[in-house]
């Protein structure tokens, strides 16, 4: 068992967290932005699915990710606009259009897969990756944090740009008032259906970029279903947060760093069912739920549309 | 407002139902013809290979077993404003211990028996699965969307666990369950391959859905599923009427996967998945939580799996394309309500 200390397996499971925990954090901090206005968005699941295959796509068709990065934000908010119309304008159940919305992405991404992908599944190219000199060689976490693909940056730094937005701008204000006193903004002046509007494209946006991630620079292959659930744990991580960004970089990582210890183990020799390891993320969420459950905040209008003069 | 003659009543209600099935076909038919498929010619297929033919008819009709106890665990759920979304890894889980724990007590036992104690261990199963998420909610209010689809990814992973170690059978190389002998299995209808676990499915939804609008227990949970603090303000025992709810919910849920095992498979393989909770939540929304409408559509949805996994067969256009109908019906059938909403609400004005 001494090879669980060993550098090797050190550096790929941090290396394996953070490929697997940037989806995570993408998403996560979109789900964010929609339950702090109030919208309880349950298709994210279906927007990263939508978002992994139009990256995939555009990424291999032009062999470049930034376009499949730029691809996958489009499907993504192309998906999250039936959501934004339906439960934001017309008010209709999150919860049903939410799972709608999954299962009809699931279906098409699949369907897609196999028309085009089924009888040859291409792969994408390596990824480029921009190392950052000096701190790239750092033993242990040199390889996972510093000499990596530019998105993994921009996600880091769209953590701490999300903290500065819900803290010190009128927009991080009125995100947070559509959720908490959806009357009180409307009778400020602010329009909630705009605000709710903008929040979940912005889920969709950061969803599905965080789904061509998982295709992207993740995989580098699309397969039917694999974002696995990648969207719903980002909902957990989203409640679980109180509207902290942090503490979803934090999670996003706890829950990468479960995900990728198969991987790790197998680099040291350790023979563990692979079941076994996917249980973990799950079970840490149960865990969590039961230590925190009194913490976990959620806006007072969460899930309920808003209608002017309603009482 | 003028009171309506019970057959228009009725008429309207046919219409809302039959429209976003009818809107999500003709989608459906535009996205064959951009797959280069003739819409007509699938549809045609399915319906004959799903319905018309006789060995597709029992087929669709064994496969409407599980998913009609699913969805009569829903309809309890549902109407007490809980969402069980975790049916899949409770059906998975009782599915697996019902799968090891037959053919061991088929030796021992007369088959009614062992039927009877398989049935009673697959619901306190995928009852027990549920209490998690039923005590989160009772004490603290956590969102049980949230967990209850958490424990059901952790039982399906759980259970390929259960199969490929303590429950593996050495004689095969697959990891699966040991086999329970045919005759073991629940008995056939007359001549056809139909379980008699149909009629049984077929029962209990009827029963849930009396025991849901006619006895104090159904009112009691009715009243919870309409307004929380409204139960408490009656005296009702709050806590305790949702962990109720969600075990008779899950304890159905792992009824079918009990049924599904002796009635049809016999094993479970590991990485076997139906994932039928996820596609039975709409058809119990779209009969909006009547028990006899749920038959009818469970009905209609298992000619279109049995029709589809021909058609997939024959016409290569693969299952999920059921799926993506399911999802458009049930956009269709959100937008139908919502418009039939807000008709009635400016009839009003």
């Amino acid at each position: 068992m001494d090879g669980l200390l060993s550098e090797a397996f050190i550096a790929s499971l941090f290396f394996g967290a953070v490929t697997a925990g940037v989806p995570l954090l993408l998403a996560g901090l979109g789900e964010q932005v929609s339950e702090k206005a109030g919208v309880l968005n349950i298709g994210l699941e279906g927007m990263m699915l939508a978002g992994a295959f139009a990256g995939f796509a555009a990424a291999y068709a032009t062999e470049s990710f930034l376009a499949g990065f730029c691809a996958g934000i489009l499907a993504g908010m192309a998906v999250a606009l039936i959501m934004a119309v339906l439960c934001v304008v017309l008010g209709m159940n999150q919860i049903v259009v939410g799972i709608a919305i999954t299962l009809g992405a699931e279906g098409v991404t699949a369907l897609l897969h196999h028309v085009l992908y089924s009888r040859s599944y291409p792969r994408l190219s390596r990824v480029e990756t921009w190392t950052i000199p000096g701190l790239a060689d750092i033993p242990y976490v040199g390889a996972a944090f510093f000499d990596r693909n530019a998105l993994i940056y921009i996600a880091f730094a769209l953590t701490f740009f999300m903290i500065w937005v819900f803290r010190r701008t009128q927009a991080g204000l009125n995100l947070q008032a559509a959720g908490d006193a959806p009357a009180a903004l409307d009778a400020a002046g602010v329009s909630v259906t705009i605000t709710r509007f903008v929040s979940v494209l912005v889920t969709g946006c950061l969803g599905g970029l965080g789904g061509a991630y998982m295709a992207t620079v993740g995989g580098g292959l699309f397969l039917p279903f694999m974002t696995g659930g990648a969207g719903f744990i980002a909902i957990v991580l989203a409640m679980l947060a109180r509207g902290n960004p942090l503490w979803i970089l934090f999670g996003a990582f706890l829950f990468g760093a479960s995900l990728a210890l198969t991987t790790a183990l197998q680099v040291a020799g350790v023979n563990i069912p692979t079941d076994v390891i996917q249980m973990l993320p799950f079970a840490m969420v149960i865990v969590v739920l039961l230590l925190f459950a009194r913490h976990s905040y959620l806006p007072p209008a969460l899930g309920l549309p808003y209608q002017r003069g309603a009482r | 407002m003028l009171r309506r003659h019970p057959l228009v009543s009725s008429l309207h209600g046919m219409v809302s139902v039959l429209l976003p099935v009818v809107l999500a076909l003709a989608v459906g038919a535009v996205l064959l013809l951009a797959l280069g498929k003739d819409p007509l010619a699938y549809y045609g297929y399915v319906v004959k290979r799903g319905l018309l033919s006789p060995t597709g008819l029992e087929a669709s009709l064994t496969r409407t077993a599980p998913l009609l106890l699913i969805a009569a665990g829903l309809i309890v759920a549902f109407r007490s404003g809980l969402w069980n979304l975790g049916v899949d890894g409770q059906l998975l889980l009782a599915a697996v211990v019902t799968a090891a724990l037959a053919p061991v007590l088929a030796d021992r036992m007369p088959s009614l028996l062992m039927v009877a104690v398989c049935f009673a261990v697959a619901m306190a199963v995928g009852a027990a699965w549920s209490l998690i998420p039923a005590l989160l909610k009772a004490q603290f209010g956590v969102n049980e969307i949230i967990s209850t689809l958490m424990m059901s990814f952790l039982g399906v992973s759980f259970a390929n666990v259960l199969i490929k170690i303590p429950f593996n059978d050495p004689l095969t190389t697959v990891p699966q369950t040991a086999t329970l002998a045919v005759e073991d299995r629940l008995m056939r209808l007359a001549d056809t391959t139909i379980h008699w676990g149909v009629l049984l499915a077929l029962a209990v939804v009827i029963a849930v859905h009396h025991a849901m609008t006619m006895t104090a227990l159904g009112m009691r949970l009715q009243i919870v599923g309409a307004n929380m603090r409204t139960a408490v303000h009656a005296g009702l025992r709050l806590r305790l009427l949702v962990v109720v709810a969600f075990a008779i919910s899950a304890g159905l849920a792992g009824l079918a996967g009990a049924v599904d095992v002796l009635g049809v498979h016999g094993t479970i393989r590991a990485d076997w998945n139906p994932a039928y909770g996820i596609v039975v939540i709409p058809l119990v929304f779209l009969a909006r939580f009547n028990g006899y409408a749920v038959i009818a559509f469970v009905f209609v949805f298992a000619v279109l799996v049995i029709g589809g996994e021909s058609a997939a067969r024959r016409l290569d256009v693969p299952t999920y394309f059921v799926l993506v109908l399911v999802g458009l019906v049930m956009l269709f059938l959100a937008v139908t309500e919502f418009l039939d909403h807000r008709r009635r609400q400016t009839a009003r004005n």
